[in-house]
């Protein structure tokens, strides 16, 4: 019975630990301090166009005056946008998680995919070459039929490259992401609740509505969110397809069209110079915010969600 | 109680066991019906074929609730009209994916050929030339937003899964991740020029810069990516590999990061094919040129890339417009091509270099 000598000691620090624990904490570090210059250069660069005179600013008188009507813009085509496309991707959605045989919704899935993976330059070269032109005829209805809704009031653009046109192509862009987020939240109902609908007799478009929908609705909310923010950050697309004249309007389908924040930036930039180009900055910087605002509301959404889960 | 004791009416007799559905084929028996009558109209009244499908789309989602709520009741039939709104709804989401990429291949392939892979456009006017200058660009900017985010995307995941857990800074570093990847690819483009223009004076055009502006669009992809299979490490390995006394860094880049390993080709392969379209931010801090630049550093040189090649192409078409369009669906079924290609050699990666597992 001899006596062990405890020796009770803190654990030791390595030195590669302690290096490998203070980069990774860096690389963290860095990100959030890249964030945050995103808002530091952008407020820095931008702020010297609050003094610009009209002649920097479009003609508008300051800088409020210039940045509402592409605000405007953003936001309407990002809204249309959204109303084409939440229908269409909760179907699709439906389609992936609860109607298609496992081994076709694999496929969709993918396919749906391919729909994200496309770059949004050539989003633009088929709205601009192959949309715009067939919807010609539809504008040309809509004005001679409903022109009396303030909407559809005519002439009709001649080459179609509208904001609803430009709506409907950010509707094809953002509606992969709105389908991946439903389709998550729809595959994560609870099984047996829609199981339980079913012996209870309902139809299948029934347990989606009674077991599914209420379970995913803040879900499908976030995903509309994301959407959203993404569709008023699209830029390529809208530069493209939309013949912008910067106007406030609430005619969808005329030559003349409000134009967005990201748009603008695009086709102005790299003919700027000066204090035009703080403008265009301290632009992107409302862009940032509103889509920044956007998109912390619906991943705030998420969020609770998993914890509340 | 007592009325259902006191009823004397033969409930069996008067109710039916079944009520009456439709056949198994009444779905293909309309769609055909509808499609055939559809197709005799169109043809007859010279219809364009979107309208012949519109039509007999709609006549679809009419006819068979009809049949339905005639036959059976109003459920069934409220049923069948959701069924039918989905897959038309897919039917709706797929048909751009189509058009888009029978467009794109229609005018693109006749464009390419040696020549156009291999010839900048430096002196060219009207036709001839091609998009080497473009993808070289494009490489050397992709190549540098991936050496810039790999690095910091997975350390930064490796924080988040094995040293952050539950404190207060990993978590909002999570959700600010998740919050930056909805960042929008013009407002990166912004910041690196606010950035650049810093040290190198208004108007700077760098390849450098493009690099950082994708970076800042691909670092949270990555973050992302790498996480999800970080945590999917079973921790067994983990405390396996302490047990052994094998220090935490070493069991974090010996034995956790290897058995990821897959996951994160697969991720990283993803995020490249996300930012090699991106054309925004190019736009502001890489410009456009008509001959090669392999300079990444020097700050008034422009760079062009694939994606501002199909813009300008396309928008500014200069002399003889059309072999400029030409050449823009050329450059835009090459980047197709390429990114089809990362997605799949994504799967195909992370296929091959999964861990064989025993069981």
């Amino acid at each position: 019975m001899t006596d062990i000598p405890l020796e009770v000691r803190s654990p030791k620090r390595r030195l590669g630990d302690l290096t490998f624990g203070a980069t990774a904490r860096g690389a963290g570090l860095l990100i959030l301090l890249a964030l945050a210059g995103v808002a530091v250069f952008l407020t820095l660069k931008g702020l010297p166009a609050l003094g610009a005179k009209s002649a920097d600013l479009d003609a508008h008188a300051n800088f409020a005056a210039y940045v509402w009507p592409l605000v405007y813009g953003t936001l309407i085509s990002a809204a249309l946008a959204l109303l084409v496309a939440t229908p269409l991707a909760i179907g699709v959605a439906l389609v992936v998680s609860h109607y298609a045989p496992r081994r076709m919704a694999t496929a969709l899935g993918y396919l749906i995919d391919l729909l994200a993976a496309v770059p949004s330059v050539v989003y633009g070269l088929w709205g601009i070459g192959f949309l715009s032109p067939k919807l010609v005829p539809i504008y040309e209805w809509l004005a001679d039929h409903v022109g009396w809704i303030p909407l559809f009031k005519g002439p009709a653009s001649t080459t179609g490259r509208t904001i609803l046109t430009a709506s409907i192509v950010l509707a094809i862009m953002i509606l992969p992401i709105v389908t991946a987020i439903s389709r998550e939240v729809f595959l994560q109902t609870p099984r047996l609740q829609q199981e339980a609908a079913l012996a209870l007799g309902a139809t299948r478009w029934e347990t989606i509505r009674l077991a599914v929908f209420p379970y995913a609705r803040s879900g499908i909310v976030s995903a509309v969110m994301l959407g959203l923010g993404r569709a008023m950050g699209e830029t390529m697309a809208v530069a493209m397809v939309l013949s912008a004249s910067g106007i406030v309007s609430v005619n969808l389908i005329s030559s003349t069209n409000p134009s967005t924040i990201a748009a603008n930036i695009a086709l102005k930039f790299p003919e700027s110079s000066g204090l035009s180009v703080n403008a265009l900055i301290l632009s992107g910087l409302v862009l940032f915010v509103i889509t920044f605002v956007v998109n912390f509301a619906a991943r705030a959404i998420v969020s609770r969600r998993e914890v509340s889960r | 109680m007592s009325q259902v004791l006191t009823t004397t009416e033969p409930v069996g007799r008067t109710l039916p066991l079944r009520r009456p559905r439709l056949p198994r084929w009444a779905a293909p028996l309309v769609g055909l019906v509808a499609a055939a009558a559809s197709l005799l109209v169109g043809l007859v009244a010279d219809w364009s074929v979107a309208g012949i499908v519109v039509v007999a789309g709609l006549l679809y989602v009419v006819v068979l609730p009809g049949w339905s709520l005639l036959v059976e009741n109003r459920r069934s039939a409220t049923d069948r009209l959701f069924s039918s709104l989905v897959w038309t709804a897919l039917a709706i989401a797929l048909v751009p994916l189509i058009s888009l990429l029978y467009l794109v291949i229609s005018n693109g392939a006749k464009e390419i050929d040696g020549q156009f892979l291999t010839y900048s456009m430096r002196n060219i006017v009207g036709s001839g030339g091609g998009i080497y200058h473009a993808l070289i660009g494009t490489l050397m900017i992709t190549a540098t937003a991936t050496v810039i985010s790999v690095p910091i995307g997975i350390l930064a995941a490796v924080y988040l899964v094995e040293y952050g857990g539950g404190s207060r800074v990993a978590s909002s570093l999570r959700f600010l991740v998740d919050v930056m990847t909805g960042i929008p690819s013009i407002v990166a483009g912004l910041f690196a020029y606010a950035l650049f223009e810093i040290f190198f004076g208004p108007g700077v055009k760098m390849a450098f810069g493009g690099g950082v502006a994708l970076s800042l669009l691909m670092v949270p992809i990555v973050v992302r990516s790498t996480e999800e299979m970080l945590k999917l490490v079973p921790d067994e390995l983990r405390e396996a590999s302490y047990a052994l006394g094998v220090p935490r860094w070493k069991t974090i880049v010996r034995i956790v990061l290897p058995t990821a390993s897959a996951g994160i080709v697969t991720g990283v392969t993803l995020a490249i094919a996300r930012v090699i379209g991106e054309t925004a931010p190019l736009l502001i801090i890489a410009g456009a040129t008509t001959s090669v630049n392999t300079s990444l550093f020097s700050p008034q040189t422009p760079t062009e890339t694939l994606p501002v090649f199909i813009y300008y192409s396309y928008t500014q078409p200069g002399l003889n417009p059309q072999y400029s369009v030409d050449r823009a669906w050329g450059a835009a079924l090459v980047l197709i091509v390429i990114v089809m290609i990362l997605n799949l050699l994504a799967r195909l990666l992370g296929r091959m270099l999964a861990p064989k597992s025993g069981r």
